[in-house]
């Protein structure tokens, strides 16, 4: 063997090594790909990354923090045990961070941030600030609690207290209706019944967990994500409505279940990685189980957003279904007729797209309202005697939200349609197969990275619809952006506001994760 | 080709600087931009307003409009990029944004303006009052005769059968809930302030809730009489007088218990034209600017001096008319500021019940 001298090196004409040369061009190339998508990459950061990693912050880092204004009170507060009420020197704090709130005019700032906590405090402390001026010298604790007889109580104290993190867990709680303990209105008693429907439809969760991991695995390792994810939402769904006693042994238990079951099937080399997901949830049932245990459920007259989220989420399935199963058989049509007319047809199912959504959504109050079209349509047929509540209702919110996505679902089968040669099916029926075994087993199938795309597209634009409910459904069919609007434009709380958005997010991303998984976002085809 | 391309790149630039500098307005002191509610409302104050303060001052008023959104204000002052000079708010959203220090705090020796003359003048310290308003029920007289005469009826099915319109929202709802219940109105707010009172007003919308229709926008009560969606609506007293005086709509207004409340002149912080501001409030808070405004819409003037020059056939359908003041229910801003969330939160979990 020779030893490779600089002779053997191919080189270009210009004397440099091709190695080298390669990787330069390789370099420019990179570098001019880079330059053509720059403008995009700054425009989606700018206007859609840094807006979602703000709002994530603000979801925990508390936009409303007061631990400046009342830098003395926490300090004085730092020590104390949460027995009782805190001694003179929180009193002297306190009456001394308020008096500089006066000044500074932060009072009705601190009195807002701790509403959120204890309702009705705000005016309160107003009040306090306005007299505590007139407070020269001490003792402070009887003059406070002289000026309202609030600051004789625990639970002031204790919020003032958790309002000195800067990472707040507030607002997260408040969107899933839950409350530190001192907040909570000890008044009224828990229903401590167990709540059927939660059960049913935790069951029913199981079971399509179980389906699609049968469906999905020949042999079992690979059905690990499935089960960790059906068993989890199963769980959430269990405990989310049950009185917090237990969802709390509910939780411990599942979470023990599930760190056993990860040991005992680690001793098998295939369920490897069913084991780490079982690991996982058994990590996440701590988690929830230490949520549990910290903090309690809200009032139930106090009780909204849980089921708002879960209206969300009903909705946008109850629409993407409607929609695949209208747009399924026409996307079909419309792959299978000549050209020229397809193209007819086509613009037709365009249509909606050339006209506003408002304008579409106006359009089906004038048809759904009580002496609207279709009212005024089945009266006259002698169909009904008085008008159908078809306006204000889950009904008509479906109507509508189902015309405006239907093209979204459409489109991406549609284009995938088009590639699937009509000689499959032909040589499914040659081979013996009826129509609908040869549609079923050959066509079907075909569809599906056009089906799973489309549906994934009405589903998520679905999450996010806010006119159309407020306009044609009732106040039962409101959905969570329209809370996010309120809570940012009437209720000026952006720390709930954010803290719904990130709600929202990450169930969708857990979502997207499972639907990921089943499908394989490599194999959708948007057309 | 590179310096050509530097050239069309620096000539681009130069373009659209030109294009951003022009943009801009020319001259501070010479325009304003006022922003208020829209529909008729805005248009009463475009013609009582804006156009003569435009012809007596030769400033260009510019007119936008918004549906009360504190973020907008916030977002402008915390950028501190503000376009508006003044605007109309209501009273739960200046006292909030007040709080906020996103308000200029009004000098009322500035505006040259007595405040002991405006109804609630000294309920603020970031805003002016420039009308008073009132949610009312309202009937449809070719529907109903005779019709309902007192909030109790509003919750009387036996006797009014028939749809009720409300507003989506707890506010005004839970007080006439407990004024039909019994409560005094001098006490309403007092015995809302206790859970028993606020168990008790949802205990009374209970009694109707089969038969509601919640109503979100302004526009839409009139609407829903016109269309017989509904027998007896609650409404804002303007827009059902609009609907009488414009349409020639059947339709009439109960006073009893109605819902008193005011909208106001603020002007957002730091912004560049304060003091011209001042002079357009000081300017729509004149007596006889005030009281032409009634020809537009019905609602009261807050300057009380305003009063002698309105229209005396108008005058008995203002909220601040002596026979519709005798039942009124002063609405209790700082009440809303402080239980605003947690019964709205409540509501919302009642609704969906």
């Amino acid at each position: 063997m020779v030893a490779t001298t600089a002779a053997d090196i191919v080189r270009t004409a210009d004397g440099i090594p091709l190695k080298e040369r390669l990787r330069q061009v390789e370099l420019s190339r990179k570098i001019r790909a880079f330059g053509l998508v720059l403008p995009l990459f700054l425009f989606i950061f700018v206007s859609f990354g840094f807006p979602i990693v703000v709002m994530l912050s603000n979801a925990v880092d508390d936009p409303e923090y007061i631990g400046d204004p009342l830098m003395h009170t926490m300090e004085a507060l730092r020590g104390w045990d949460g027995e009782g009420v805190p001694d003179e020197s929180a009193f002297a704090a306190l009456a001394a961070d308020l008096k500089e709130a006066q000044k500074t005019k932060t009072t009705a700032l601190i009195g807002k941030r701790l509403n959120y906590v204890l309702s009705g405090i705000r005016s309160k402390i107003i009040t306090t600030g306005r007299k505590v001026e007139k407070l020269e010298a001490g003792p402070f604790k009887d003059a406070l609690i002289g000026i309202d007889p609030v600051w004789g109580e625990r639970a002031t104290w204790q919020a003032i207290q958790q309002a000195d993190y800067r990472f707040t867990s507030l607002y997260l709680m408040t969107v899933l209706d839950r409350t530190w303990p001192f907040a909570s209105n000890a008044t009224r008693v828990e229903d401590d019944s167990v709540k059927v429907n939660s059960w049913l439809l935790a069951i029913l969760a199981l079971l399509a967990a179980a389906l699609i991991a049968s469906r999905a695995s020949r042999d079992w390792s690979p059905a690990g994500p499935y089960l960790f994810a059906g068993a989890l939402s199963a769980f959430f769904l269990m405990v989310i409505q049950q009185p917090d006693a237990i969802a709390r042994y509910g939780v411990a238990g599942t979470g023990i279940v599930a760190a056993l079951a990860s040991v005992i099937v680690r001793l098998h080399p295939v369920w490897r990685r069913t084991s780490l997901y079982l690991l996982c949830s058994a990590v996440l049932c701590l988690a929830w189980f230490v949520v549990l245990s910290t903090t309690v459920s809200v009032d139930p007259d106090q009780a909204v957003y849980v089921a708002i989220i879960v209206r969300t989420f009903w909705i946008s399935v109850l629409v993407t279904l409607v929609t695949l199963v209208l747009g399924f058989p026409v996307a079909y049509l419309l792959a299978s007729l000549p050209i020229r007319t397809s193209n007819l047809l086509m613009i037709l199912v365009l249509l909606p797209f050339w006209t506003s959504l408002l304008v579409r959504t106006t359009a089906w109050f004038v048809l759904l309202q009580d002496n609207g079209v279709i009212n005024d349509t089945l009266q006259f047929l002698q169909l009904a005697d008085h008008p159908l509540k078809l306006i204000f209702s889950r009904f008509g919110t479906i109507v509508a939200m189902t015309h405006i996505q239907l093209p979204f679902t459409l489109l991406p089968i549609y284009s995938v349609m088009k590639t699937i040669p009509p000689s499959h099916v032909r040589a499914a029926r040659s081979l013996g197969a009826g129509p609908f075994y040869a549609f079923w087993r050959v066509y079907f199938p075909q569809t599906m990275p056009g089906l799973a795309a489309g549906c994934l597209l009405t589903f998520i634009l679905s999450l996010g619809y806010y006119i159309t409910p407020a306009l044609v459904g009732g106040p039962t069919d409101q959905m969570v952006s329209g809370f996010i609007a309120l809570a940012i434009n009437q209720e000026n709380n952006w720390g709930k506001a954010s803290a719904l958005g990130t709600i929202l997010l990450v169930a969708t991303m857990i979502l997207y994760f499972v639907y990921n998984r089943l499908i394989g976002i490599d194999k959708m085809k948007f057309g | 080709m590179k310096i050509k391309l530097g050239l069309a790149g620096l000539l681009m630039t130069g373009v659209a600087a030109i294009a951003l500098s022009a943009a801009k307005p020319a001259a501070a002191e010479d325009q304003l931009t006022v922003v208020s509610w829209g529909g008729a409302y805005q248009e009463s104050q475009r013609e009582a307003f804006m156009k003569p303060f435009q012809k007596d001052t030769g400033t260009k008023i510019t007119e936008e409009e918004y549906n009360g959104e504190i973020a907008k204000i916030r977002a402008m002052v915390q950028a501190k990029s503000v376009t508006w000079d003044v605007i109309d708010i209501d009273t739960q959203t200046a006292l909030a944004a007040c709080a906020e220090g996103i308000l200029e705090t009004i000098d009322w020796k500035k505006l040259g303006l007595d405040r002991s003359k405006f109804i609630g003048g000294d309920l603020q310290d970031c805003a002016v009052p420039n009308i008073v308003y009132a949610t009312v029920i309202a009937y449809d007289t070719t529907k109903l005769n005779p019709g309902p005469t007192s909030i109790k009826d509003l919750f009387d099915l036996q006797k009014f059968p028939g749809k009720r319109g409300l507003q989506n929202n707890p506010f005004i709802n839970l007080e006439w809930a407990l004024i039909a219940d019994g409560v005094s109105i001098a006490d309403v707010y007092k015995v809302l302030n206790t859970p028993e009172g606020v168990d008790r007003a949802f205990k009374k919308l209970d009694t109707i809730k089969s038969e509601v229709v919640w109503w979100t926008a302004g526009a839409q009560p009139p609407q829903l009489l016109a269309d017989g969606q509904v027998a007896i609506t609650s409404a804002w007293n303007g827009r059902i007088y609009n609907a009488v005086q414009k349409d020639k709509k059947p339709f009439k207004i109960v006073w009893d218990a109605q819902g008193f409340d005011w909208d106001w002149w603020s002007i957002p912080k730091d912004g560049p034209r304060v003091d011209l501001a001042y002079k357009f409030i000081t300017y729509s808070s004149q007596p006889d600017k005030m009281a032409n405004q009634t020809k537009y819409i019905s609602y009261g003037p807050a300057n009380k001096d305003a009063i002698p020059n309105v229209d005396p056939a108008v005058l008995p359908n203002l909220p601040t008319a002596p026979d519709n003041m005798t039942t009124a229910l002063i609405v209790d801003p700082q009440f809303w500021a402080d239980k605003g969330e947690e019964l709205r939160t409540r509501f919302n979990a009642w609704l969906a019940k």
